[in-house]
């Protein structure tokens, strides 16, 4: 437990004292809330969807989450570089715990973070539709952040170095966050879209979130809950196995 | 204490170990010396667990480090070659992580930092970020670190790599005392013969991947008809400057190899 708790510990500790990358982060969602809310508020609207700031916000709230603690697990790379990984691998401790630390660390990061991104949506003009509906919001999101948190360690533990950064960006972060739902809504998709969307754990999670916050949940909160458990259950498993293997 | 039989190590077709055995008692000093690219990280990172053989037998402490990791782990700590610190952390910190993940209990844990961290003249420093370190404070944090929970067996990766006289003074008094007083077997490597001469009970030299002399310092001066370390290395190992062509590990690496399987 207690390594557990500090590598945990580690991870905050690093979080909080990157100032200036915690006010960077802030950026991107800003862009996407006030652009494409205010942007494509007006045509939303005259479809008949309500207001789009509305219903962009936890797609906003869930990217911000997916972002971070992917690049969290992927923080491993960091460590590879610096050596700090050797450090930990060479201690006599189980490696399930160094990854279970890693992992709960990355994912309670993210979590913060996205409670950053609700008050930047709050400030914004989201409204929630009932504050009784928080703490499930609040659930979903660190069910996000377990996922991808877990996905993150799979992905930092398999690549040797940076060089597959671009890669991982450009064929699996962004299609997750496109193909979720976070920006449109799931409804009267193409059929091959609707399929896509479907297999994207983070549609789920999305979904989850935009039924506890405004009420316009797309499968109900207990498939979402339901899907996003097993998806954190199989990638921490992946995760672990991933982690298990890693040979400096 | 460490037994090594005929250990092999081949990254595809380059050998970087090639059929080595050597034994280290307990309590001992052993030294491992060799030009650049000769084998010497990838022997340490086999007998602490970081790389599999290809072939051979390891025995640490009895046990066997491919199949019994972690109790291996527990017996020994390293100072490792290349830097291994947290930058983003404080030393007291870095220190603070190494001793949760060796089980050290707390209120050992914070004497032993506070005199580990004394001894290195790191103490005031102690709240700073490791990476306002300069070179040699940081090799000096890595070594306190090292040291902070008790190993049977520590292995030393040139430890004094970029380190003042004082440093290293103070780094090998010590681990005399503790291969002396506490029967800690050391395992170093070193590009320094003085050093290997003042504190190696025992000294290997390791060239292209195989041993080719160990025995005592003296032993090799005799074997050699030299009358220094340095002399007995060089005509042990010729006098051509070697490549530093990095570890045979990064060089497979650098073959546009993103995905490890």
């Amino acid at each position: 437990m207690a390594v557990i708790y500090i590598l945990w510990l580690r991870e905050l500790k690093r979080y909080s004292r990157s100032r200036a990358q915690i006010i960077a982060s802030v950026g991107q969602p800003l862009l996407y809330l006030l652009a494409l809310g205010f942007g494509l508020g007006p045509v939303f609207r005259q479809a008949g969807r309500g207001s789009y700031l509305q219903f962009v916000a936890p797609g906003v709230i869930g990217m911000s989450i997916l972002f971070t603690s992917i690049f969290s697990g992927m923080g491993l790379l960091w460590d590879r570089q610096f050596g700090f990984l050797k450090e930990t691998l060479v201690a006599p401790v189980p490696r399930l715990h160094i990854m279970i630390g890693k992992t709960l660390g990355g994912a309670t990061v993210a979590l913060l973070q996205g409670l950053l991104i609700v008050i930047v949506c709050l400030l914004a003009g989201f409204r929630p539709a009932h504050l009784s509906a928080l703490p499930l919001a609040f659930s979903f999101m660190a069910l996000i952040a377990v996922v991808f948190a877990g996905l993150g360690m799979v992905i930092g533990s398999s690549l040797q170095n940076m060089q597959g950064f671009q890669l991982i960006m450009n064929f699996l972060v962004l299609p997750i966050f496109f193909l979720s739902g976070a920006l449109y809504p799931l409804s009267n998709l193409p059929a091959a879209l609707a399929a896509v969307t479907r297999v994207d754990p983070l549609t789920y999670g999305i979904d989850g979130l935009r039924g506890a916050f405004i009420g316009a949940g797309h499968f109900g909160a207990a498939t979402d809950a339901i899907v996003l458990s097993v998806v954190a259950v199989l990638f921490l498993m992946l995760g672990a196995r991933a982690f298990s293997r890693i040979q400096i | 204490m460490i037994e090594v039989r005929d250990l092999v190590k081949t990254y595809g077709d380059v050998t970087a170990v090639g059929g080595i055995s050597f034994n280290v008692a307990g309590g001992e000093i052993f030294a491992f010396l060799g030009p650049n690219g000769a084998g010497k990280t990838t022997t340490i990172q086999m007998l602490t667990t970081l790389v599999a053989p290809t072939s051979g037998t390891i025995l640490i402490d009895g046990l066997d480090p491919t199949t019994h990791a972690s109790e291996v782990r527990r017996r020994f700590g390293i100072v490792f070659q290349d830097p291994s610190l947290d930058g983003e952390l404080t030393a007291w910190e870095n220190m603070e992580i190494h001793g949760v993940l060796y089980h050290v209990p707390r209120r050992t844990r914070h004497e032993r930092i506070e005199r580990l961290l004394t001894l290195f003249q790191l103490w005031d420093r102690r709240d700073s970020f490791v990476k306002t370190f300069s070179g040699g404070m940081k090799r000096r944090l890595e070594i306190a670190r090292g040291l902070l929970h008790t190993p049977k067996i520590l292995f030393l990766d040139e430890p004094t790599l970029g380190l003042d006289p004082q440093s290293r003074n103070q780094l090998w008094s010590h681990v005399q005392q503790l291969s002396g007083s506490e029967q800690v077997t050391v395992f170093l490597t070193t590009h320094y013969m003085d050093e290997a001469e003042r504190v190696a009970g025992r000294i290997a030299i390791i060239d292209r991947g195989v041993i080719v002399a160990q025995g005592s310092a003296a032993e090799l001066r005799q074997q050699t008809n030299t009358e220094s370390l340095e002399q007995a290395f060089l005509a042990l190992t010729g006098t051509t400057i070697r490549d530093d062509q990095a570890d045979p590990a990064a060089q497979m690496r650098q073959f546009a190899k993103i995905w490890r399987r």
